[in-house]
């Protein structure tokens, strides 16, 4: 069973290889084919997956470098799997937002391999080796495929995440002279009494602290997001926003939270208040955004935003009351894979939009219900998604990380329910630039959903509506993991 | 403690939103079809509602519940259930029976209209919404209900999407309610928090049960209190009541189910259904939050009743009244007459269905016009529009003894007379019978008396399909009055858990007396007034600014748009703002920072340690220049420097020694 893991993170990266020598025109099938295998290896991953066990599952361990204290040590536990699900779910769909060229492809599955290894590997110096290599391709993605102002949008985003990467990773260093290991588990459990003492920790605490919070991002290390999801091509922008962004909220869960608690707590209003930030400049200025896909990328910054508050709030609080804790991290772990689907859906709506239109202003359409009654509906549902409409999946996320923070930090959970308010209006003022009023002139031809486009949307609908309506076959994954988090971190 | 129908109460809103599901994906040429499948929803929805009352009926007081878990996380569950009492059951009944005339109405409205059947899906999915709010059993549960009802209307106000006003209109509904559903959302949590359960009742141990209320403590006030501004935003009072008149937007057979009947008064529901909540701690019936709940009930129902008497949209005079008997109705939950709120609710739904329907066939009838300036003397054209609209008309002002709503107003202003805070109230309510009298005699005279204006000339009856809704529901008013009589209060009693009792002397009150009086002065106020009504109002003639104010509905929309809107523009311009130019300036800062110092470095770099190599390079480069030079090759050369070497070696050899 272990070496189901190898072989997630090795297909994608032989798949990349193999495109080279696909003909052109086949290269998107070969990338889904390749999907297609991994997606099979995840299942069978969750199949296998013992729920009821909090430990990590399918443990691989092998000596790597032992001079440096480097070892290939990966598994999975709940947080883990939702996360291989969640990637083998984003990357085919992003696959079919567009057809593009052969080297596009190969950069994906590149950083695909690199997401299963960002979110299995166990031990610092093999995570990290993982992380950084997801922000190449990236960096290329945007860079070569970009839109408009993609080299200044690639620049940013490479010097920000690779600043913050170079900050935690000196952090690192810290702490393995100090306490001479890299094993997350281990310094897991040195966290709970004082990882390091003196003002040093503070510098530690900080080094990683901001190589996540860019990465999340949270508030006010934001502003490399808006350009780069607005740059970067429809595909990129799905992966960058419902899988990478990931790779933040998870740093601060496995890295961040067990490491440093007692130093969480210290600061913890002021985390709260940058979440609360987050969640309201944030979507306030998606509401000034005219751009739809600046629009998705700002609510992209506030639905993140809501992790981070559910975190926080349960960090913050000393001896916080079991459900609370519990509550907070499912919505956090179910936002996370909520959010996932839903802004990648959005993205790829918006792709949609831009190209029967070529522009992707909120004043370029007008009465497209009238014209293309299919895509305004199921587009609509994605959107009623996003702002937390029960029924579908963003409620249940949103609900449980409220119910956590509400009675863990009632104020900052008060002021940050504004968001919810505010990205309704910023969806329906969409909605209605968009949908409503006679048809405008310049898109009197665009055709409706053709049947290709159905058969993508129409399974990600379905799991909307499956994860708002029953939401236990999502959270049985990982509520083992949670109970064992939530007991961890108060 | 359940038996079979309570285990399957949730068939109830489950089959409407089944046949929504299946309306949607049938193609829009099956008119025939969606309308048949959205109508037999009902009817089974209608049977189902008749099997849960009438297991109700046997034991006064009867409540059973059936509750489930919904989810498990952590290691923490989550359990949503339905509750079948009196107060579900009467809404039950009330909801599908007005949906399904409202439905058959429709057929006859819509019938020219080309999204037909999308229409019936919407309603069918709305009636599910709300059949779910009513049966809930968790506040969780009835929030998502309640969430989806919003969407419904949503979805119904925007329904000529085309049109940029239904498009504004169903926008500003769902933003309204929403700004009162953070609130709701937020005593949803705090009660989550302290009590531990969302369940209402799980045998002892539910939040409206002993054990619940007493862990509440102080709290209760807040949770009530944000639990109501969820009300306030759903059922249109005062301050959020400003969406509810632009609703109108959308086609008649929604006005009159979900503006009038039903969703509007889910507000009304969700308060008498957590009374509890708001009675906790109660000294003599009076709380904190329940005088809240009084004053914006009598500040909605005052406001909107003057508004009503200075508008010219048959609808929005409609609209207005309805927000103003939801007033009445809170001012009534308030004071703690929850059953007379309660009845009010029930017959409101019927009457003002039946008015809605009557505008609706009026409008129908008058080519789409809905400015009464434009109608008059439909009377002639229009005979059984005009019979039931009067009957509608007359158990909204309250005229006495054979209109349902007569009775439950009367009971509600008795009900303010008893409360032990103010008796401003009262009064004020008093004054709200005139004013209700006069706004339906102003709008009957200019709609069906009189001379016939332009757009009267070529009215024309409505077809069948949409009389039979209209009689039927007329003569429910009519009926309904039998089971509210104070001489036989039987719904009130049964509500209350009580065995009904039959007392004829109570029949005649001093109550009746008093309201037949301002009734009767406001019919005749009414008629004295617009008896010569023209296209100019005579209050218009008489007081013009008072009537700009009125008719302009106090300026309040323009308020918020120039104040709380303004400010939340500015903040989200402010933020992107900052995003643009601030933050990324501080980052442009930071990356400047690095730049200058490269460039420093680049000179130190070039002008010191670089020339510094450069010029130590050179040196050795010279140096070896001159040595290499002398490295010719040629072997004369090198002799003749030996020889000149050895020579001045033996000269110092010599000179030495």
């Amino acid at each position: 069973m272990a070496h189901l893991i190898t072989g997630l993170i090795f297909i994608p990266l032989l798949g990349a290889l193999f495109l080279s020598v696909v003909p052109r025109l086949l290269a998107r099938s070969a990338a889904l084919g390749c999907n297609l295998i991994t997606a099979g290896l995840a299942l069978t991953l969750w199949y296998h997956f013992d729920a009821a066990n909090p430990a990590l599952q399918m443990v691989q361990h092998h000596v790597w470098i032992p001079a440096i204290g480097a070892q290939v040590l990966a598994g999975i536990d709940g947080l883990s799997l939702l996360l291989i699900l969640l990637t083998s779910l984003i990357f085919p769909f992003a696959f079919l937002a567009r057809r593009m060229s052969r080297g596009f492809y190969a950069l994906m599955l590149i950083m695909q391999a690199a997401l299963y290894g960002t979110f299995t590997a166990q031990n610092f110096i093999l995570w990290f080796l993982f992380y950084e290599m997801s922000l190449i391709p990236a960096f290329l993605l945007i860079k070569i495929w970009g839109g408009a102002k993609r080299d200044r949008a690639a620049t940013k985003f490479f010097l920000y995440t690779f600043l913050g990467s170079v900050a935690m990773l000196l952090s690192f260093l810290g702490i393995y002279l100090v306490r001479g290991t890299f094993d997350f588990a281990e310094l897991a459990a040195l966290g709970k009494t004082g990882l390091l003492t003196g003002n040093v920790r503070w510098l530690a605490f900080a080094g990683i602290f901001l190589g996540l919070a860019v990465k999340v991002p949270l508030f006010p290390f934001h502003t490399w997001l808006p350009d780069a999801y607005e740059a970067a091509p429809t595909g990129a922008s799905m992966v960058l926003t419902g899988v990478l962004s990931k790779m933040g909220v998870y740093g601060f869960i496995r890295l961040l939270l067990p490491l440093f608690p007692n130093e969480i707590r210290i600061v913890g209003p002021w985390l709260l208040g940058l979440a609360v930030c987050s969640i309201i400049f944030s979507s306030l200025a998606a509401w000034a955004q005219s751009d739809l896909k600046r629009m998705v990328a700002y609510l992209s910054i506030n639905h993140l935003g809501y992790c981070m508050l559910g975190l926080f709030a349960v960090t913050a609080t000393t001896a916080a009351p079991a459900i609370e804790a519990q509550a907070a991290l499912s919505g956090v772990f179910l936002q996370i894979f909520n959010h996932g689907l839903t802004a990648a859906a959005l993205f790829y709506f918006v792709g949609l939009l831009e190209q029967r239109r070529g522009l992707r202003g909120l004043g370029d359409f007008g009465g497209l219900m009238q014209r293309t009654p299919l895509l305004c509906g199921w587009m609509s549902v994605a959107m009623f998604s996003s702002l937390g409409l029960p029924g579908l999946n963003g409620f249940i996320g949103e609900f449980l990380i409220f119910k956590g923070s509400f009675a863990l930090a009632a104020g900052y959970t008060a002021v940050a329910a504004l968001g919810l308010l505010i990205t309704a209006i910023v969806f329906l003022r969409a909605m209605q630039a968009l949908f409503s009023g006679p048809l405008t002139e310049s898109c009197a031809q665009l055709p409706d959903l053709r049947a290709g486009e159905k058969m993508v949307i129409v399974p990600v609908t379905l799991l909307m509506f499956a994860i708002g309506i029953y939401p236990q076959f999502v959270l049985a994954i990982f509520n083992a993991t949670v109970a064992q988090l939530a007991r961890l971190l108060s | 403690m359940s038996n079979w129908i309570v285990v399957h109460l949730w068939l109830i809103p489950a089959i409407p939103l089944a046949m929504a599901l299946v309306i949607l994906s049938l193609s829009s040429a099956r008119r025939k079809g969606a309308a048949m499948l959205a109508i037999a929803g009902q009817v089974a929805a209608l049977l189902l509602s008749l099997t849960a009352f009438w297991s109700t009926l046997g034991t006064p007081g009867y409540r059973l519940f059936h509750n489930f878990t919904w989810f498990t996380f952590g290691e923490q569950t989550l359990r949503l259930g339905f509750v079948l009492d009196p107060l579900a059951a009467v809404m039950l009944l009330m909801i599908t029976f007005v949906s399904l005339w409202i439905f058959v109405f429709s057929v006859g409205y819509m019938a020219e209209d080309k999204n037909f059947t999308r229409f019936f899906a919407y309603l069918s999915f709305f009636s599910a919404a709300m059949l779910g709010v009513v049966i809930a059993n968790s506040l969780l549960l009835l929030f998502v209900c309640w969430e989806l009802v919003g969407l419904a209307s949503y979805l119904l106000i925007g329904f000529w999407i085309h049109k940029p006003s239904a498009a504004a209109a169903a926008k500003k509904a769902f933003i309204t309610t929403r700004i009162g559903d953070i609130g709701f959302f937020l005593g949803l949590l705090w009660l989550y928090g302290r009590g531990g359960t969302l369940l209402f009742y799980d045998g002892g141990t539910g939040a409206l049960e002993n054990t619940g209320l007493l862990s509440l403590g102080i709290s209760a006030t807040f949770i009530a209190l944000l639990i109501f501004c969820g009300a306030v935003g759903k059922s249109g009072q005062f301050p959020l009541h400003v969406w509810l008149p632009d609703a109108m937007e959308g086609p008649t057979p929604v006005s009159a189910l979900i503006h009038a009947a039903t969703m509007v008064a889910a507000g009304v529901f969700l308060v008498a259904r957590v009374y509890p909540i708001f009675a906790v701690n109660a000294i003599n019936g009076v709380t904190a939050s329940l005088t809240v709940v009084v004053w914006i009930g009598v500040i909605t129902a005052l406001i909107s009743a003057l508004i009503a008497l200075a508008q010219w949209d048959i609808k929005r005079i409609l609209a207005y009244s309805t927000v103003s008997q939801l007033g009445l109705m809170m001012v009534s939950l308030g004071v703690g007459g929850v059953s007379a709120g309660i009845l009010h609710l029930l017959a409101h739904g019927f009457f003002k269905a039946l008015l809605f329907l009557g505008s609706g066939s009026v409008i129908h009838g008058c080519h789409e016009e809905q400015d009464i300036r434009r109608m008059g003397g439909l009377r002639g054209v229009m005979p059984l529009t005009f019979i039931t609209y009067a009957i509608g008309m007359m158990a909204l002002s309250g005229v006495p003894l054979f209109f349902a709503g007569a009775w439950t107003k009367e009971e509600i202003l008795h009900a303010t007379s008893l409360w032990s805070v103010s008796r401003i109230p009262h009064y004020l309510m008093l004054a709200g019978v005139v004013l209700t009298a006069l706004y339906m005699t102003r709008q009957m005279i200019y709609v069906f008396f009189g001379a016939r204006r332009a757009a009267a000339e070529h009215a024309h009856e409505s077809p069948p399909v949409m009389k039979l809704p209209l009689i039927v529901l007329a003569i429910c008013v009519i009926l309904l009055s039998i089971v509210l009589t104070p001489a036989w209060p039987w719904l009130h009693d049964y509500l209350l858990g009580e065995r009904p009792a039959v007392n004829l002397s109570l029949l005649i009150q001093p109550m009746l007396f008093v309201s037949l009086a301002l009734v009767a002065a406001g019919i005749g106020l009414g008629i004295l007034i617009y008896r010569r009504a023209t296209i100019v109002d005579p209050m218009e003639r008489a007081i013009p600014p008072l009537f700009r104010f009125l008719e302009n509905r106090m300026w309040l929309d323009e308020l918020y748009d120039w104040t709380i809107l303004a400010l939340a523009r500015f903040a989200a311009r402010l933020s992107d703002f900052l995003d643009r130019y601030f933050w990324d300036s501080l980052v442009r800062l930071c990356g400047g920072t690095g730049q200058l110092f490269g460039v420093l470095t680049k000179g130190l770099d070039e002008r010191g340690i670089n020339a510094g190599v450069n010029d130590a390079t050179g040196l050795t480069r010279g140096l070896s220049r001159f040595i290499s030079a002398r490295h010719s090759g040629q072997v004369q050369v090198y002799l003749s420097v030996i020889a000149v070497s050895m020579l001045a070696l033996l000269l110092l050899y010599a000179w030495l020694t």
